[in-house]
């Protein structure tokens, strides 16, 4: 698109300057604030420098948080992209049984989160929901609130049930944008199924897989309404991901500049791995 | 390379069809010979594209058959029946090389490494896409793309045929002409069935032996561009075919022939019992503007007309005259001098050719002149 | 054709798995809490509405859901309003600073909420707007806004900026130009973007529950009252789950048409 030089646009993106920066610039020029000093009351802080940074980098039980998250994210999109991207291709093309199906995909998307919490909360107990009984039921040993690999089992289950219609719904509208032609045109020359797949439909998908990619690694890293109803972080801390860990840091021990200085460090690792997967993406684009 | 044959062939694209408007392709039987280069001539939305891809197998007829070599290939898709089509606008694959797109066809029919390569090698040379080879088929111009897309269709030398469905809508006109040459000489060269689809008539009678008009979702006429020129089966190729297209005049039956004001064109006897056969009323007289004679002064069989307008075009001329209740138009040569505003103007009897319910009613019997 | 069967076969499988734990909740929510805990039962024995008569009659629970759907509206509303003239000057306009401003905004999607609690609570305790809509409202704009812009930009620079010119000759000013005119062209832009605000809002809850204690308390939070201390009310909490599900619904079904194109957000 052609765009025109003019400065004068600036009073249209004023508003929105203003809102994000009251909602985001004055709060984390707090966080940064805190992150640098001690403080022991209204009118006792001093200024400590980096240590409450170096302090959180070394911080073992930070580390471990942070490693499970690590995993947390990992499996969520290499379970959750292919799965997507499966069952929109599974999707009818058009017509009623197609809207039926978007309807009924977006139903998760919309359950408020601690609602999603909920919900796994009894589908998964032992005694009155379903899954739990099914499968005490078959003979496997299963107990989301004792067992830690049970509990991670759990919560990579609901993310799952939760997240993957995203991905679905995302890839469904790529795969709709596909002209008809390029179908006509692989079965001309005699592509396999595969090889529609791979030179036709996943090209075309990449657009919209670098936005689930995106949503689903920043959402999936900032967890924390889902798995505090189910599990609270349990058994032990095996399902504590980053967000609870800070939350209870700031909240619960009122420990503000370390839970500061994390924030930050927090939020540059969200940033950076977001950039290096947008990065990764769309690099191969580019003409050599 | 096969015969392509199309037996009481009808295509609707609603499920249950009522009445003719329904069909995209009305009843009809045609026979695409071996080895020939064919262009399908039509408007836009006459059933072209239907029949095309009805004989590639992207759609399954909803009546009658289709045949390879005397087999019937209904039920069988694309691949099956081994035929390269190409589409009107550009298909490339945009992740792929230029080479792998070309490659493409021929890699998943498994054909070895160094033959693909040479074939490849081949095509691009007379595409003229070298240069190109080795980059991502993305960034390719509108030409580009589709001299690749026109590449998948022509690296497959063992196809039954290849279909080209207006190949050269997106290409710059100097561009088309010299694409329209090289499909020649490769028609020349490997002696492939093709059929070549195109609302243009121009693009149609360089490139092909014999054209099919169609019309409204029927093959009006099969034949060379000459057939088409001098005697066209159909007001429809008439009108269409030449430019500009044929005058048609309606007439009224009389006892000699027909007449329109107040003049009287003879018929022969078979004409005449023809037409009284059919009972019908839509009678209409047919003469091309290159054959309408114009002549300063009155003869024989002449008769006198207003000149409502004269359009030079440079190498010819095209005059619109008023003669009775009719508009006509003919076409006389650069040099012929037009002067004042009336005209004497004859109509050739060999180049007069009469129309019932559109179709052509000749003089000699039908089964003498094909 | 027994592929298309295959596949149609396929996604009902997934369509059911994923509809079964919803089913679980409202099968829950018409049974008695005795039903519940003495045995499992695949539906209903003793159908009751008791659980919802709970919620609909006190004040208390159904105060909750309208809290949540003022701020949501609230929310919605502020982030089209901003988002569109914003959009379209990205989309049509070079400015000093457009790419920093634009990557700035996007920047904050990728903010965890967790680390603005305490900023925020100190924030809106300060100026007076704790335990209001508006403050659950503006919050949510941290993260619906620079989405809603990244979208609406999108949509908009798939209209061709002819449009805008033709609209100057024919003498349009530009706001009247803006709402006649373009508004309509990007309308599943629009509906998409409403609906990622709506989503977004309607299912956040650390935010929500921090800046609000009584007033402006949502649903999310007024849940938690049903852990008692004679254990958990389930029928109560189901039911409660099951109502948090129906809005949801209604704004799909009002954006079903636009989803399959909307999706793509404009991007494809």
């Amino acid at each position: 698109m052609r765009k025109v030089p003019n400065n004068r646009a600036w009073w249209l993106v004023l508003p929105v300057f203003i809102l994000v920066a009251f909602s985001a610039l004055i709060p984390l020029m707090t966080v940064v604030n805190y992150s640098v000093q001690d403080i022991f009351g209204p009118n006792a802080a001093y200024f400590v420098g980096t240590d409450w940074f170096r302090e959180v980098l070394r911080n073992e039980s930070l580390q471990a948080s942070l490693g499970r998250q690590v995993v947390f994210s990992a499996a969520v999109l290499l379970i959750e992209i292919p799965l997507g991207i499966g069952i929109a291709l599974l999707m009818p093309t058009g017509g009623k049984r197609a809207s039926l199906c978007l309807i009924l995909l977006a139903i998760p998307l919309l359950i408020p989160w601690n609602v999603v919490g909920t919900i796994w909360q009894i589908f998964g107990r032992g005694d009155i929901g379903l899954f739990g009984r099914f499968l005490n039921e078959i003979g496997i040993n299963y107990n989301y609130t004792a067992d830690p690999v049970d509990a991670w089992f759990t919560v990579l289950l609901m993310d799952v049930w939760h997240w993957t219609p995203l991905v679905a719904l995302l890839c469904y509208s790529g795969l709709r944008a596909i002209p008809q032609a390029f179908y006509q045109a692989a079965e001309i020359d005699r592509a396999s199924r595969w090889a529609v797949f791979r030179y036709i439909q996943l090209p075309r998908l990449k657009s919209v897989l670098v936005i689930a990619v995106l949503l689903r690694f920043m959402d999936s890293f900032m967890i924390y309404t889902e798995p505090f109803v189910l599990t609270g972080g349990g058994p032990g801390s095996s399902t504590t991901f980053l967000s609870q860990t800070l939350t209870t840091m700031a909240v619960g021990q009122f420990d503000i500049g370390r839970a500061a200085a994390f924030s930050l460090v927090y939020f540059l690792i969200v940033l950076l791995v977001s950039w290096l997967f947008f990065t990764a993406i769309t690099y191969p684009d580019r003409d050599k | 390379m096969a015969e392509i044959q199309l037996k009481s062939l009808a295509h609707s694209y609603s499920r249950h069809p009522e009445g003719p408007g329904d069909y995209a392709i009305r009843q009809m039987s045609h026979t695409w010979h071996k080895g020939g280069a064919y262009a399908l001539l039509g408007p836009s939305g006459c059933g072209k594209t239907t029949m095309l891809n009805i004989i590639s197998g992207l759609l399954a007829p909803s009546e009658g058959d289709v045949m390879f070599d005397n087999v019937r290939v209904n039920e069988l898709s694309p691949k099956d029946r081994n035929i390269a089509q190409v589409f009107q606008f550009p298909v490339v694959y945009d992740s792929m090389t230029v080479f792998d797109n070309l490659a493409f066809p021929l890699k998943n029919a498994g054909i070895p490494k160094a033959r693909i390569e040479a074939k490849v090698e081949e095509i691009a040379a007379i595409l003229e896409l070298e240069p190109v080879l080795r980059k991502k088929a993305k960034g390719l111009t509108a030409d580009e793309k589709q001299k690749v897309s026109m590449g998948r269709g022509l690296v497959r030398d063992d196809v039954s045929a290849i279909l080209f469905d207006e190949p050269l809508t997106v290409i710059d006109p100097q561009l088309k002409w010299k694409l329209r040459r090289k499909l020649k000489q490769i028609h020349e060269q490997f002696n492939i069935t093709m059929v070549y689809v195109t609302h243009d008539q121009l693009e149609a009678s360089t490139f092909a032996d014999k054209i099919a008009v169609m019309y409204d979702g029927q093959i009006v006429q099969f034949g060379t561009p000459r057939e088409l020129f001098e005697r066209p089966n159909h007001t429809f190729v008439g009108f269409f075919i030449g430019s500009p297209g044929m005058n048609l005049i309606d007439v009224s039956v009389t006892e000699q022939g027909v007449r329109f004001d107040d003049i009287d064109v003879p018929l022969d006897d078979g004409q005449k019992q023809r037409i009284a056969a059919t009972g019908s009323s839509n009678i209409k007289l047919g003469i091309r503007p290159e054959f309408v004679q114009l002549t300063a002064a009155p003869a024989d069989d002449t008769w006198p007309c207003r000149i409502l307008d004269v359009e030079d075009l440079g190498t010819y001329k095209i005059v619109t005259l008023q003669l009775g209740e009719q508009r006509l138009k003919a076409r006389i040569d650069e040099d012929q001098m037009i002067s004042g505003d009336t005209l004497h103007v004859g109509f050739p009897r060999q180049w007069l050719k009469v129309y019932v319910d559109e179709f052509l009613v000749d003089e000699q019997t039908e089964e003498a002149q094909s | 054709m027994t592929h298309s069967k295959r596949r149609g076969f396929g996604i009902t499988f997934y369509i059911l798995l994923l509809l079964l734990p919803i089913y679980w909740l409202l099968n829950m929510s018409f049974k008695t809490n005795q039903e519940i805990l003495s045995s499992l039962t695949l539906w209903p024995q003793n159908f009751t509405f008791h659980n919802y008569a709970v919620i609909f009659t006190d004040p208390s629970w159904y105060d909750g859901y309208i809290n949540s759907m003022i701020y949501v509206s609230i929310n919605v509303v502020i982030t089209l309003l901003v988002s569109l003239p914003a959009a379209y000057a990205f989309s049509r306009y070079k400015f000093v600073g457009d790419k920093h401003l634009f990557f700035w905004l996007l920047s904050n999607r990728m903010a965890p909420p967790a680390v603005f609690l305490l900023p925020f609570f100190q924030l809106y305790s300060s100026i007076g707007l704790f335990d209001t809509h508006i403050a659950v409202a503006l919050a949510h704009c941290l993260f619906n806004v620079p989405l809603a812009v990244w979208i609406l930009e999108g949509f908009i620079s798939g209209v061709p900026r002819e449009y805008d010119e033709m609209a100057y000759i024919d003498g349009y000013s530009f706001p009247r130009f803006f709402i006649k005119i373009f508004i309509p062209m990007i309308r599943s832009g629009i509906g998409v973007s409403a609906f990622f605000a709506f989503m977004f809002s309607w299912v956040e809850l650390l935010l929500a529950r921090t800046l609000t204690s009584v007033d402006a308390q949502p649903i999310g939070a007024i849940m938690t009252r049903t852990v008692g201390a004679s254990g958990i009310d389930w029928g109560v909490l189901a039911a409660a789950g099951v109502l948090t599900i129906i809005p949801g619904l209604l704004v799909v079904w009002f954006v079903r048409n636009h989803v399959a194109t909307g999706f793509a957000l404009g991007r494809v």
